[in-house]
């Protein structure tokens, strides 16, 4: 693969894409991992919805 | 599962968590497709060289950019209309990830231009009405995390997203509306795309992935609001009962 005289840009825009998905990536997991935890440790605390039992409904 | 059931936040997630793994591995697989093509099957441009290998990922992240907005303006009127809870937590998490695909259209845009148009950024009606979109995303931003009340910064977040949605027509039509260096519309358009299929190919391979890749991180972000949501509502009943 010849990427020319531009090649610099080319790899920029890659890499850019690569970091701003890779990002979005992490942060979604995380995310989940934070929100799991904690209802995880409210629930654990014998803190449940009224509509039904932990970790069923919304 | 019939489709009104999905309605239901309980329902939705549990359809989420069966579908999330199936997506995520046809996603990988899409965009390793796409990659392929994109860096190792599509031929350089006549004229632009190997620069054209940008397109690949600016176009379909301009659509994106473009369709997740869309996406947060019909959800808007979930919200306004019928004031489902689906709806906010569709456009609450749409809009983080409609910021990054726009960002990213910008500055792959602005990679691309330097070397074919000599600079990186023009005030032209494509440029500008795209950034215009960017700060609106940010605006959407800030309201979600400044409002604290989830259904008033849904409706808040929904008003703009409606009043927002008139810039998107403008994005589509700039190129023929006002003199730009910007290219005219050459896949989506009438009479055709105007692309060689050699080229054509590989975008919508690219296309494809990052549609299936939007979809994968929208029902898990969706997933993550509901979680979110739950804690709150577990947290305000915590407060009450020590109260």
């Amino acid at each position: 693969m010849h990427l020319g005289p531009y090649a610099g840009f080319i790899v920029a825009a890659y890499s850019a894409a690569v970091v701003v998905i890779g990002a979005l990536v992490g942060w979604i997991i995380a995310d989940h991992r934070i929100q799991t935890r904690t209802l995880d440790d409210l629930e654990s605390r014998g803190m449940t919805r009224r509509s039904s039992s932990p970790r069923e409904a919304a | 599962m019939p489709l009104i059931d999905l309605a239901n936040p309980s329902r939705f997630l549990a359809f989420i968590e069966r579908l999330l793994p199936w997506l995520v591995v046809a996603t990988a697989f899409a965009l390793m497709v796409g990659v392929y093509q994109a860096l190792l099957v599509a031929p350089d441009d006549y004229q632009q060289g190997a620069t054209v290998k940008i397109m690949f990922i600016h176009v379909p992240s301009a659509w994106l950019a473009m369709f997740c907005w869309g996406l947060m303006s019909v959800a808007a009127l979930g919200t306004l209309v019928w004031r489902h809870p689906l709806a906010d937590v569709a456009a609450k998490a749409a809009a983080p990830l409609g910021t990054a695909f726009t960002f990213l259209c910008l500055l792959t845009g602005s990679l691309w231009g330097r070397p074919m148009w000599g600079t990186y950024w023009v005030w032209d009606g494509r440029l500008t009405s795209v950034l215009v979109l960017f700060l609106m995303y940010l605006g959407v931003l800030a309201m979600w995390r400044t409002v604290e009340d989830p259904s008033r910064a849904a409706r808040a977040a929904a008003i703009l997203s409606l009043v927002g949605a008139v810039n998107l027509p403008i994005i589509k039509f700039s190129v023929d509306w006002w003199a730009t260096l910007h290219q005219p519309a050459s896949v989506f358009r009438i009479g055709g795309p105007t692309i060689h299929p050699t080229i054509l190919v590989p975008l919508l391979a690219m296309g494809i992935a990052f549609v299936l890749l939007f979809v994968t991180l929208h029902l898990a972000a969706m997933r993550n609001e509901i979680l979110r949501r739950r804690v709150r509502t577990l947290r305000l009943r915590f407060a009450q009962a020590g109260a």
